[in-house]
């Protein structure tokens, strides 16, 4: 692990000269802050029961759409595509190095993004002079979430532009899988055909994955370790296939 | 310091040693029973046309492809089970050489410098002098997309004996480059000889005449001929040429040459002019210069004599004639040379 901190210091530059990367920000700032202004308007006409914060984190999964692809497709799809992986794989580096670096790198940018959305609820508490706005509970919860969620949204997009060289493919490879990941169970618990009884266990398996509801246990504080258990093994393994993906790219070319 | 000189120490005389390398990409066999080895400080040229098997042997060397069956030993270690020392040792050009767009020159081989282990406080000296040493100085704080083909090629050549490997492989190093870098980069890699070993491939044929000490043809994966480019001339051709320029009586010609040397006799004669001069080429086996003999007993013998050339094939007819003749080998009806082992290439 000797070349992890210089790729990953390689990998934040790169995505610091790359327009995607501001492009993502910008997109997901002006959307989160719509989001926030509109939740604010609702928030005025008529009293709700659940706080703001929320609220807001129940739309997680709309920015983790775009941001998510625009930050990962680049990592492998374009060093693939200049060649350059030939040179990074031929110095003195493993692959797994390679891997974890421009994780880690597009990881820390998505946490970034994400904890600068902090700046809303404390503009919020300042200009409302009510302290009740800034709820430190569901806050903590819920980027407690995004952080854990993260692992496994990266690690997906790091997966999807290692099979490819082609950075849009790599980019809706991506949208797709974290459409069936946060969509998919969700939908596939509404089937009436787990409703028999022999397939009750799936149909509460299915139940459990469904990452919407994960956002809302840790927003109202609930810590469930397999959840928590979900995200880091679910990440270490699309990891674990991300690096024999570009080897076996490699083996096959 | 003291670890650079251990590093010397640890090498052996011979730094390249690939043994009967095999590598198919599916039906398609590249590389096939592959044998060579480089020593210490030798300079060695890769030729073949393409699809030869020269970039997938040079990826196989860098541990970046892996080998079917055979071994490839680097400074002694194998890459296939130490990939990561070995690539210690190796200074690697990829074909096309490519870089990174969006970083600048020195940003590059900083980041290529950490990645190959060297000491911060080193690096820093070395980047000015392998800058100093590719005249990148004045680029030094360019952006790589932005720099002409050959500017990116030196940087190329850069980074490859930035970290003073023992073993610099170059894939087609000066593909591109005008006449000028040719030489700037001949110059550079010339200089390297004796401290390091160094593989290059290329197609233009007088730069590795050039600069290489020893010259691999390669052709449908295996080596088809081998030696310096002068013993490759003797053994592909086995014999030398003179072109002259002479009066006299044809007829007895032929005659008057085997009495000057055994093997001496006349492959063409033709384009009499006017003047009764006729151009001839004269081919003999003699390994010795016959020019002198030629000089002194034409005109004893009644002939005048005005040009006497003596032609070397070049390496491009060796090249030609090599691969000629590893095709001719491999046809069905001809296996006497190797037996059965050889099977028909694939088409390509």
């Amino acid at each position: 692990m000797r070349h992890y901190f210089t790729i990953l210091s390689h990998e934040v530059r790169t995505l610091l000269y790359s327009s995607s990367t501001y492009i993502a920000a910008v997109l997901f700032l002006g959307v989160m802050g719509f989001v926030f202004a509109g939740i604010l308007e609702l928030y005025g006409k008529t009293p709700q029961e659940t706080p703001p914060a929320v609220v807001f984190f129940q739309l997680f999964w709309f920015p983790v759409f775009f941001m998510v692809p625009l930050l990962t497709m680049k990592s492998f799809a374009e060093e693939r595509r200049l060649g350059t992986l030939e040179t990074l794989l031929t110095a003195p580096v493993s692959t797994t190095e390679v891997v974890l670096g421009k994780f880690s790198a597009a990881y820390l940018f998505y946490v970034l993004l994400w904890g600068s959305t902090l700046g809303f609820h404390y503009l919020l508490k300042v200009y409302a002079r009510d302290a009740r706005f800034l709820d430190p509970a569901p806050l903590i919860g819920g980027y407690l979430f995004i952080a854990l969620s993260g692992l496994l949204f990266i690690a997906l997009g790091i997966l999807a532009s290692a099979l490819t060289r082609n950075q849009a493919v790599a980019g809706i490879l991506c949208f797709t899988c974290l459409l069936g990941l946060i969509g998919g169970f969700s939908y596939l618990g509404e089937l009436s055909a787990l409703n028999t009884d022999g397939l009750l266990p799936l149909k509460h398996a299915v139940e459990s994955l469904r990452i919407p509801a994960h956002m809302e246990d840790f927003t109202h504080g609930v810590i469930d370790t397999r959840q928590v258990f979900f995200y880091l093994t679910g990440a270490i393994l699309t990891l674990l296939l991300s690096i024999l993906g570009v080897e076996a790219k490699i083996l096959n070319s | 310091m003291l670890r650079a000189i251990d590093c010397m120490t640890e090498i052996p005389d011979i730094t390249i040693e690939v043994s009967h390398l095999v590598k198919t990409y599916g039906s398609l066999t590249a590389v096939d029973d592959l044998s060579f080895t480089v020593k210490r400080g030798e300079i060695v040229g890769l030729l073949g046309p393409n699809g030869a098997g020269k970039s997938t042997t040079m990826r196989i060397l860098t541990g970046y492809l892996t080998a079917n069956s055979g071994s490839v030993q680097i400074c002694g270690l194998p890459v296939a089970s130490q990939a990561e020392a070995t690539k210690r040792h190796i200074g690697y050009m990829p074909e096309n050489n490519p870089l990174p767009e969006d970083m600048r020159v020195s940003e590059y081989l900083w980041f290529r410098g950490r990645l190959k282990e060297m000491p911060r406080a080193k690096l820093r000296a070395r980047i000015d002098e392998v800058l100093e040493l590719c005249d990148l100085k004045r680029n030094r704080h360019r952006i790589l997309g932005r720099l002409s083909k050959g500017n990116k090629q030196r940087v190329g050549i850069a980074e490859a004996i930035l970290a003073e490997p023992a073993v610099i492989i170059m894939d087609e190093p000066t593909i591109g480059l005008d006449p000028h870098q040719i030489i700037i980069v001949r110059d550079l890699i010339a200089s390297l000889r004796g401290r390091m070993s160094v593989i290059i491939s290329s197609h233009i044929l007088p730069e590795i005449e050039a600069t290489c000490d020893r010259v691999l043809i390669i052709n449908g994966g295996r080596i088809v001929a081998q030696g310096s480019p002068a013993e490759l001339r003797r053994e592909i051709f086995g014999h030398t040429s003179y072109r002259i320029e002479f009066a006299g009586h044809n007829a007895a010609f032929a005659a008057h040459l085997t009495s000057i040397d055994a093997s001496l006799s006349v492959a063409t004669i033709g384009d009499c002019s006017s003047d009764g001069f006729c151009v001839a080429t004269l081919v003999t086996t003699a390994p010795e210069d016959l020019g002198e003999k030629l000089l002194q007993s034409l005109p004893v013998g009644g002939y005048r004599l005005r040009a006497l050339h003596r032609t070397q094939p070049s390496l491009e007819d060796v090249f030609l004639a090599a691969t000629r003749r590893s095709w001719d080998a491999r046809l069905p009806d001809k296996k006497a040379q190797n037996g059965d082992q050889r099977q028909p290439l694939p088409k390509i």
